[in-house]
């Protein structure tokens, strides 16, 4: 059973992403604190809200470098949703205020010519990926693997480098194909923070 | 592509499921927890659940109900009925909803969308309209209360204040078809269509795929239906394969 620490700064459906990862048979730690979150060996950053709102949030907890530290020493880190935009550049959501820059991407709305929020299921490779969004990346940055789904134009589903996994989509509410999306999340984190 | 949502729909009273028309008449149909779950392997693309009790230990009780889902459930779950504060909203937010309806409450305090969607987010805000025809005939107006009370405020007018209000999906039930199993009312869907951006869940007259193609065709993102999936006369994914066999998208 791995253990896997959710970062709470209270603005998450922490309720749902707990329960994902204790079906999958997982212990599950909610915590802002950030010792606690450096030496975790599995970190789930999820959010909902805006993008402002969530950066403010990691500042005054202190949690921001704490991020930037693990992605940058290769420990296991998993975004979700807002989660995932967090890590970018900046967002039209929130213009003046800087993200965490692991990512080297603008967060942009999509065009009112789609239905927002994109509130469903959209296709990512071969599954079905729940989503519930406004604000997207456009295009897989340079230094990144990762998938795009269709909402009007190519978005990105997915990102992947090393141990970092951040999702645009809610695994935690993607029925079994986001439960095998995070049980490999897991399996894959686990081998390299065992070496 | 984003895909058109099968929405299976459960009325939560005392933590139970039950059933009534035109919301009165109420006879038990089951344990939510099962039944959440048997719509999950169906192919449910979400679930909504209404908590239809009246009293205070009713709710605690739908709060409990709402956990136990949860913890079952891998698909999003979206819980109204009787949400009157943003502590009521919140709390059903933290034992696991993802989105929150709200009806009444919002014609009492239009600032209760703004409150809450500034605290978690538009996505997690859903305006609940129960619409029912004018009785001289001329459009539809919002009635709260199960019905009991006709506001009087017109429903289109309302649906298309629905944005800057704080929502960021409507569910929109039309009173007068709801439990009737005679389809939606698509002049109502086409008429709030045309005011809104955000996606309009049609809701009330289910009974088949085709009164579904129906609402989409009319413009709806999603559909919901109650009867049709308790009685289990059919199943989301049945009714997806004659949805897709008419070229709608869905996820399958």
């Amino acid at each position: 059973m791995s253990d896997i620490t959710i970062i709470d700064t209270g603005i998450a459906n922490t309720a749902s992403v707990t329960a994902a990862f204790e079906r999958l048979g997982c212990g599950v730690t909610l915590t802002h604190e950030p010792s606690r979150i450096a030496d975790a060996p599995l970190v789930v950053l999820p959010g909902v809200g805006s993008f402002g709102a969530g950066m403010r949030s990691l500042r005054v907890n202190k949690l921001d470098q704490i991020i930037i530290d693990r992605v940058n020493n290769n420990r296991p880190l998993l975004g979700i949703c807002l989660g995932l935009q967090l890590l970018c550049d900046a967002s039209e959501e929130s213009p003046g205020i800087e993200g965490l820059g692991i990512i080297n991407a603008m967060v942009t709305r999509f065009p009112y010519t789609v239905r927002t929020p994109q509130h469903g299921w959209n296709r990512v490779g071969d599954g079905y990926a729940y989503y519930s969004n406004t604000y997207r990346i456009e295009s897989i940055p340079d230094g990144w693997a990762g998938e795009t789904s269709k909402h009007g134009s190519p978005f990105v589903a997915y990102l992947k480098r090393a141990n970092t996994l951040a999702c645009q989509f809610h695994p935690e509410l993607s029925g079994a194909w986001g439960a095998n999306l995070l049980r490999d999340w897991i399996e894959n984190a686990k081998e390299v923070v065992a070496c | 592509m984003l895909t058109n949502r099968i929405i299976p729909c459960l009325d939560i009273d005392n933590g139970r499921v039950v059933k009534g028309v035109k919301f009165a008449n109420l006879r038990d149909a089951g344990d939510p927890v099962e039944q959440a779950k048997r719509y999950e392997q169906d192919g449910a693309d979400e679930l909504v659940m209404l908590d239809v009790s009246a009293t205070i230990a009713g709710r605690e009780t739908a709060l409990e109900t709402v956990r136990a889902v949860r913890r079952e459930l891998s698909i999003p779950l979206s819980v109204g009925g009787g949400v009157r504060t943003t502590d009521h909203a919140l709390a059903l937010l933290r034992a696991g909803a993802d989105k929150v309806g709200v009806n009444s409450a919002a014609v009492d305090n239009p600032g209760l969308l703004r409150e809450l969607a500034d605290q978690v987010g538009a996505q997690c805000v859903v305006l609940s309209i129960d619409a029912a025809a004018r009785r001289d005939g001329n459009g539809w107006e919002v009635v709260t209360r199960a019905g009991t009370n006709r506001t009087g405020i017109d429903a289109i007018e309302w649906a298309a204040r629905a944005e800057t209000m704080g929502a960021g999906e409507i569910l929109l039930t039309s009173f007068d078809q709801d439990g009737t199993r005679s389809g939606y009312d698509t002049d109502l869907l086409r008429a709030v269509r045309e005011v809104t951006p955000l996606p309009v869940i049609a809701s009330g007259g289910a009974d088949s795929a085709a009164h579904m193609l129906d609402a989409l065709c009319a413009g709806a993102d999603a559909v919901l239906a109650a009867s049709i999936f308790h009685d289990q006369d059919t199943t989301p994914n049945a009714i997806k394969l004659e949805l897709r066999a008419s070229g709608i998208e869905v996820r399958t």
